[in-house]
């Protein structure tokens, strides 16, 4: 009897679960004691149609709805869309160090909002929106310089010239950052990544290109599998390669872009997880994607709450904390994985 | 036996050799070549490839015929591999190419795919991809864009990998298998595509002798059992020699001889193009041996005439 070709349930089934498990203790963890059953009684008392009447105190249901939950709920994006972007890239690209940043997109967010720092206007709106607007123009110079010269690209010049294009904004970025060192912690914070000032208007801001990344790169994971064999053998396979890698990359950066517009260049996530989804379920994109997606979400839920509480009432950059969970974390999974199965 | 001298002076020419006679198809497509012939399913009319200034493949014609065997030898770099990727459109060329009457280029890449299954020389094998997985990768032709694998696609796969003596295997990962094992799921891929056409680069050259019998002898089997037409190219001329239909020798990037195994295997053919002498001896089965012979180039500052001195001691 054949084994089922990709039991893929299971993988996603738990790790909504995780998920679950983790936004309930990061709503329900803070500086303001609050239980369980507030957390659920405010979550009831949000359904509309329910009528369900909680008696949490208000400012318990505000500190739970308008703090910790916009703040969980967009921690929960970035790390699905940087865990998945990451997941899109190795994947067409072939790369195991392939990560969402891979072609430019912190570089030219970092510069986006360098500029609008250092040009001191109010950094609440235009921040977020430069950012983005620098990591897509970024990666859309990558592509269009590593696509160009022949209709038939590899993907590896795209990654050189992703190597190149992020080298030239980084140094525009750091010039500016030198000529003005007085916002250099203010830029620094930024780069570290933070979610301490998140609130719903973030989230229904990047929820859109949330949405459409999400689906695009599920709907591919077929497709991403057949990019495994390579661009030559996918392409005799029926499918465009070019094509298809536009797609996804597009997708993947589109995410990518949004996510980093509202948090700031948290890494790691998107090496760390699709890897350890990989080395603990199944290799298949069928698998790695929505397992990716979700258990990234997890993942940065629960590094935010190390990252507001561990020094509170202090926050550590959430940067620092996906390296520091994550390494470790990471490199146990690789050398458990590999004493098992005595290869790599 | 021709004497090595003669052998080395046979020039190395870019038409046929005279004598071996040119399939009648061929003959047709070639005087023809916009009349697609009924019995051709494959045929290439002044097919060229250029890889910057060097030609790799020099306006090449040629028609195979439903459910034939056709083999490509040739020297390394005789523009065998060229051909066959042409033939798969991974290749941009010039001059026209037709499966079962239709032009290639003019079809949707899916529909090709469902009509010719391509196996490179070195297939991407993922390390930690399983049989199945690899397998079921031969549907992706018949299916839509976001198309997933259907029961059926499983149930068709799992078939074929009993077939090839592969259905305990399903379970495993690419990288724990041994060389014949892949070659046999590769093929595997190659067959859940269920395309009339099959394009073999040659993949039997790092097996042992009988497993790569054993590789031959299933494509020989499916393409009888399914009517497939086959275009492979191939390094073992003996064994060459023994399953296909017929044989293309490419020099230079052009078909210099194609004919039945016994013709084109020829001592002054296969010595000029493969450019070393070569003994073809036939069997008293009547198979056709090829046997490299060793060149003995003098090298300077020793004679073979002369045993060499040996050291003091005697």
């Amino acid at each position: 009897m054949l084994p089922r070709q990709v039991a893929a349930r299971r993988p996603i089934l738990v790790a909504v679960l995780i998920l679950m498990a983790s936004i309930v203790v990061g709503v329900t963890v803070g500086p303001v004691g609050i239980s369980v059953g507030d957390v659920a009684g405010t979550f009831l008392a949000h359904i509309p149609l329910l009528h369900f009447h909680t008696r949490t105190s208000a400012l318990d249901q505000a500190i739970i709805w308008q703090l910790r939950m916009p703040r969980v709920v967009l921690a929960g994006l970035v790390g699905a869309m940087l865990a998945s972007g990451g997941a899109a890239y190795q994947g067409v690209f072939r790369n195991p160090l392939a990560d969402p940043y891979l072609l430019g997109v912190a570089a030219g967010a970092g510069l986006g909002a360098t500029l609008v720092i250092v040009s001191g206007n109010d950094t609440s709106v235009i921040l977020p929106a430069a950012a983005f607007a620098g990591a897509v123009l970024a990666v859309t110079m990558t592509y269009s310089v590593g696509a160009a010269g022949g209709r038939r690209t590899s993907g590896r010049s795209i990654v050189l010239a992703g190597v190149a294009v992020a080298a030239l904004l980084t140094a525009f970025q750091t010039y500016l950052q030198q000529q003005h060192s007085q916002q250099i912690q203010q830029i620094y914070n930024w780069i570290l990544g933070s979610l301490s000032v998140a609130s719903w208007s973030d989230v229904t801001l990047i929820l859109p290109y949330v949405v459409i990344s999400a689906v695009v790169l599920l709907s591919h994971r077929r497709i991403l599998d057949v990019f495994r064999v390579g661009e030559d053998e996918a392409g005799a396979l029926g499918i465009h390669p070019e094509r298809a890698r536009l797609i996804i990359v597009a997708a993947a950066t589109l995410g990518t872009a949004a996510a980093v517009s509202v948090s700031g260049l948290i890494g790691f996530v998107g090496i760390i997880v699709p890897h350890t989804v990989r080395l603990t379920t199944n290799a298949s994109y069928r698998v790695v994607m929505p397992v990716s997606m979700i258990g990234g979400a997890a993942f940065l839920v629960l590094a935010d709450l190390v990252a507001r509480t561990v020094e509170a009432p202090a926050e550590v950059p959430i940067g620092v904390v996906t390296a520091c969970i994550g390494a470790p974390f990471f490199l146990f999974v690789l050398v458990s994985r590999r004493a098992q199965q005595g290869v790599l | 036996m021709t004497p090595r001298a003669q052998i080395a002076g046979v020039p190395v020419v870019d038409r046929p050799v005279e004598d071996v006679p040119v399939l009648e198809s061929d003959m047709r497509s070639r005087s023809a070549g916009d009349q697609p012939d009924p019995e051709a399913m494959v045929t290439f009319d002044r097919v060229s490839v250029r890889f910057g200034t060097t030609e790799a493949l020099r306006g090449v014609t040629g028609a195979v015929r439903r459910g034939e065997w056709v083999g490509l030898i040739g020297a390394n770099g005789a523009g065998k591999t060229t051909l066959l990727r042409a033939l798969a459109q991974l290749e941009r060329y010039q001059g026209l190419v037709r499966v079962d009457g239709q032009p290639v280029n003019a079809l949707a890449r899916r529909r090709r795919a469902q009509l010719m299954a391509y196996v490179p020389q070195a297939p991407e094998l993922p390390a930690d991809m399983t049989v199945i997985d690899y397998t079921l990768l031969g549907r992706t032709p018949h299916h839509g864009y976001f198309g997933l694998d259907t029961e059926e696609d499983r149930v068709h796969c799992g078939r074929l990998l009993e077939q090839l003596d592969l259905a305990a295997e399903a379970g495993r990962t690419l990288s724990t298998l041994s060389g014949g094992e892949v070659q046999r799921v590769v093929l595997a891929r190659a067959l859940a595509q269920d395309a009339p056409v099959l394009l073999l680069d040659e993949a039997t050259s790092a097996l042992d002798l009988g497993r790569r019998v054993d590789a031959l002898e299933i494509v020989d089997h499916l393409r009888q059992e399914r009517g497939l037409t086959v275009i492979s190219a191939l390094h073992d001329l003996t064994l060459a020699g023994q399953f296909v239909d017929r044989l293309m020798l490419m020099a230079e990037g052009g078909i210099v001889a194609s004919g039945p195994p016994a013709r084109v295997l020829r001592e002054d053919t296969l010595s000029a193009y493969y450019g070393t002498p070569v003994r073809v001896v036939v069997t008293e089965d009547g198979d056709t041996v090829v046997v490299p012979r060793r060149t003995r180039l003098p090298h300077p500052g020793i004679s073979t005439d002369e045993p060499e001195p040996t050291g003091g001691r005697r």
